[in-house]
């Protein structure tokens, strides 16, 4: 087997006596998308933290591209192609849609340290991000703030900032959560295309978006992975639906 | 993109004509001290619009920038006390009288200062970022106080005020002039700033820091960068207001000062083009009005700002101009 | 130098960390508990000693005018808070850093106008005139011990207020979780006011104190209350702990400085320039062991988890 995009050893962190990430190993290979799921307060956001470094782990390994990215800070490891969504969505409030994405743009080319072309009429700037806006969905909104959005474009605004760093792994933390039907569908028909182009590490609490999605399932129950498997052999393992779906053994 | 002239554009001009026709009238009208409360108006302004660099467009708050105006104030009197007292400064190196050169060194030092003290503040953020920063402009102000050399206590007096090639800096339309073209030169900086990619992750770290790491850009060196340069310009006004007065002092680097700068951005309007000018010519008015009326002005001073925090957080440039629009 | 003059200096530094301990420990309550950033603290140290001096020239008696200033500032401070501050809890730290600079140029400018511009005095009171003797020779002066008494007593008695009572539980389920707080059933506008009225007292009280020692003059809180920053920042914003360590450090750091550096200085510099350059040195002192205690500790030395 070639060797995975991001792959996690033996990852620990704990806050006091509480065991956050205990252990946990796992990994991401091309074209995949790997979904990470368990009960609220398993730990699935500390993880993600660790690996888009904004929590530093108390030990073990992350390596991302064959490079060991522990040392490296938040901005560093998304340079290196690492693009990550948040749960709560987490955007330049004041600016557009489309100056959102122009951001991501800059800071692929970087060139955040150029002082005098004004960006709205920089169409290296403008183009890449209006083609982002319209793979999502999102062009017809380009020029509303993003404060202005509903919940579910913001979602969709988010991920058109991480296509714009074009990526080598996405790291997407629960995108449907309070999206309607609707839009939880379009979304999941959408990642579904992504992942050609970039493995996808999907934390999702939506069982229907990653039965759909998930290639490979893993469950994280008290900073634990109790199971990782394909959808079929998560259904059915007793030790997840013990855990994770409260059912008596 | 759009060419529609918006209110805001309208009242920037208005704003820009307004203070460069004041002097003119004045000197009409036979009342120079006009002129010299338009030139301090100019070279607050300018200070602020510096200010305004780091506060309002990468929302760090510097209580301290007062180190930066005093430092441009002494970079001017000490050069021109050298020059008159015909003392070379360290290692023998002629000391000038030139405006140009004077204010090429403030913005070197004021620079050079910057560099370490925004390296050691911009490690917090928050309100240890407001009291770092005030606490390092604490530090310089007690140096200058202690350190004889260059007057300690008593400031410094510039004899005879700096020249500018071509022009008789003693008269006051000229000094004006060259303070209203620098204040230009400072608000065009400024909106191309703004408008830049710099700019643009400027405002994102100040929007939302993680969105711009998640992106890749690290805010760190984006701050460092803004502080620096917003410190460079507020020197640059600093050393025009110390040949204004034709004195330097530690007041100009006193906390009072710092909090001064600050309140020039709110009442204009904070990250706004014209915020600065709006906001010394509002604090410049107080002071001639209320100052011709009562001793104790700086307490109506303070309930007008009390006011404008709590109840007019757009400022003067919120009122006149609407709200503010990012592309 | 005698080991006299060292015991002394120590002392005094001793004292002014205890004054600043007093100004430090309302600042970061006040920070710890509602998140604000009080630039008016220096103030209410002003207000204090106004009210002292005045007192105390009134009555004749420095006690009465002690009392006077501890019930001057807390009501200044809970009239403040209910009129202004607890508009600004909400407010980002800009809006409270200017809301509390206008409120300076309002109490100094106010106090001119009442007080008029001239300093005032206050006598040490007659209790606590005379000395003590030092070890190594040479005396103390008795009413800076009985400051540093005061600094101890309050320290402990914070410690107790916080750590036994009932409004001291309150103020740390405040700190910790506001609307956990309010979920108690506790008024959390009336805690606000009387944490920020505690404050305003202690530093009404080291005003008071200290007005003894300078002349009480507008504009007298406002060093301190830098210092008191500095003392804050050292030791992490929101912790009493912090504050007094801080307050301590800074105090005998600074007043160390001054007497230390400049007699270094003489061993690589003639006199003249040596005290020249140490007393500038030593003015910059506690900004620099900041600066270096941040480098490596951006949160301060005892800064709160979070």
């Amino acid at each position: 087997m070639a060797e995975p995009v991001l792959e996690i050893r033996d990852l620990k962190k704990s806050f006091g006596a509480l065991k956050a990430t205990d252990g946990v190993s796992l990994h991401l290979a091309s074209g995949e998308i790997h979904a990470l799921i368990g009960p609220n307060g398993a730990g699935k956001s500390t993880l993600i933290h660790q690996i888009s470094g904004s929590l530093t782990p108390d030990s073990g390994k992350i390596r991302f591209l064959g490079q060991d990215i522990a040392g490296l800070d938040m901005a560093a490891r998304a340079r290196l192609g690492l693009a990550r969504s948040f749960q709560t969505s987490s955007l330049a409030q004041e600016f557009s849609a489309l100056r959102n994405v122009m951001l991501a743009v800059q800071a692929r080319q970087g060139t955040s340290l150029r002082f005098f072309r004004p960006v709205m009429r920089d169409r290296s700037l403008t183009e890449p991000a209006m083609a982002m806006l319209e793979r999502v969905g999102l062009a017809g909104r380009a020029h509303v703030p993003a404060a202005e959005l509903s919940h579910g474009e913001r979602r969709q605004l988010e991920i058109a900032t991480a296509l714009a760093l074009g990526p080598k792994a996405f790291l997407l933390d629960e995108p449907m959560a309070g999206m309607g039907p609707e839009g939880a569908k379009n979304l999941t028909g959408f990642l579904d295309t992504l992942r050609q182009e970039a493995p996808i590490l999907l934390v999702e609490h939506d069982m229907d978006a990653v039965f759909a999605l998930a290639d490979r399932v893993s469950v994280l129950v008290y900073g634990r992975i109790i199971a990782t498997g394909d959808v079929d052999e998560i259904r059915n393992d007793p030790e997840v639906r013990r855990a994770y779906l409260g059912e008596p053994a | 993109m759009r060419k529609v002239v918006t209110r805001e554009a309208i009242a920037n001009g208005s704003l820009a004509l307004l203070l460069l026709a004041v002097p003119f009238a004045a000197i009409a009208m036979d009342e120079p001290f006009y002129v010299t409360l338009a030139t301090r108006i100019a070279i607050l302004a300018l200070a602020a619009v510096g200010l305004n660099i780091a506060l309002g467009l990468g929302g760090l708050v510097s209580f301290g920038h007062a180190a930066f105006f005093g430092l441009g104030g002494y970079a001017a009197g000490i050069l021109a006390t050298h020059a008159f007292n015909a003392e070379p400064l360290l290692l023998g190196i002629p000391a000038t009288t030139s405006m140009p050169v004077i204010w090429l060194v403030a913005l070197v030092v004021c620079g050079l200062v910057a560099l370490p003290i925004g390296a050691v503040s911009l490690r917090t953020s928050g309100v240890y970022f407001i009291m770092i920063t005030l606490a390092f402009a604490q530090m310089i102000y007690y140096f200058a106080i202690s350190w004889p050399a260059y007057g300690g206590q008593d400031g410094l007096s510039i004899y005879v005020r700096n020249s500018f090639p071509g022009v008789n800096t003693a008269l006051p339309l000229p000094l004006f002039l060259i303070c209203y073209g620098l204040l230009l030169l400072g608000l065009v900086l400024f909106w191309t700033l703004r408008n830049s990619r710099f700019g643009a992750a400027l405002q994102a770290a100040r929007q939302n820091p993680t969105r711009l790491a998640a992106v890749g850009i690290a805010p760190f060196n984006i701050r460092l960068t803004a502080f620096t340069v917003s410190a460079m310009i507020t020197g640059l006004a600093g050393a025009l207001f110390a040949d204004l007065n034709r004195f330097t002092s530690p007041s100009m680097l006193s906390w009072h000062m710092s909090g001064e700068l600050i309140v020039l951005i709110i009442l204009g309007g904070r990250g706004r083009l014209f915020g600065p000018v709006a906001g010394a010519m509002l604090f410049v008015l107080f002071e001639f009005a209320l100052g011709g009326i009562t001793e104790r002005w700086q307490l109506f001073l303070g309930l007008i700002l009390l006011g404008v925090v709590l109840f007019a957080r757009g400022g003067l440039m919120g009122f006149i101009a609407g709200r503010e629009r990012h592309g | 130098m005698s080991t006299a003059l060292l015991i002394e200096q120590l002392l005094n530094g001793l004292q002014l960390g205890v004054m600043l301990f007093l100004m430090a420990a309302g600042l970061t309550l006040i920070f710890g508990v509602m998140g604000l950033i009080n630039l008016a603290h220096g103030s209410f140290y002003m207000i204090g000693a106004f009210a002292c001096a005045t007192v105390a020239a009134a009555t004749g008696s420095f006690w009465t005018g002690l009392v006077a200033s501890l019930i001057a500032a807390a009501a200044a401070g809970a009239i403040v808070e209910m009129a202004v501050i607890r508009r600004l809890y909400e407010r980002d730290h800009l809006d409270q850093v200017l809301a509390t600079f206008a409120l300076i140029l309002i109490f100094s400018e106010g106090t001119r106008w009442l007080f008029g511009s001239f300093p005032l005095y206050l006598d040490i009171p007659p209790l606590l005139h005379g000395a003590v003797p030092l070890p190594g020779g040479g005396q103390y002066q008795l009413y800076r011990l009985a400051i540093i008494g005061v600094g101890i007593v309050v320290a402990v008695g914070l410690y107790l207020l916080i750590s036994r009572t009932r409004l001291g539980m309150r103020i740390r389920a405040g700190e910790s979780d506001r609307e956990m707080i309010a979920a108690l059933g506790v008024d959390i506008s009336t805690l606000y006011t009387v944490v920020f009225a505690l404050g305003a007292a202690l530093a009404g009280l080291a005003g008071a104190l200290v007005g003894a020692l300078q002349s009480v003059q507008v504009g007298m809180g406002e060093p301190v209350l830098i210092l008191a920053f500095v003392v804050i920042v050292i030791g992490g914003i929101g912790s009493i702990k912090g504050a007094l360590f801080g307050a301590v450090l800074v105090g005998v750091v600074d007043t160390l400085g001054r007497l230390l550096l400049p007699q270094a200085l003489t061993l690589m510099l003639p006199p003249s320039q040596a005290a020249l350059i140490g007393g500038a040195l030593a003015s910059m002192l506690i900004y620099i062991v900041m600066a270096l205690i941040l480098a490596f500790r951006p949160s301060g030395l005892f800064a709160a988890q979070s």
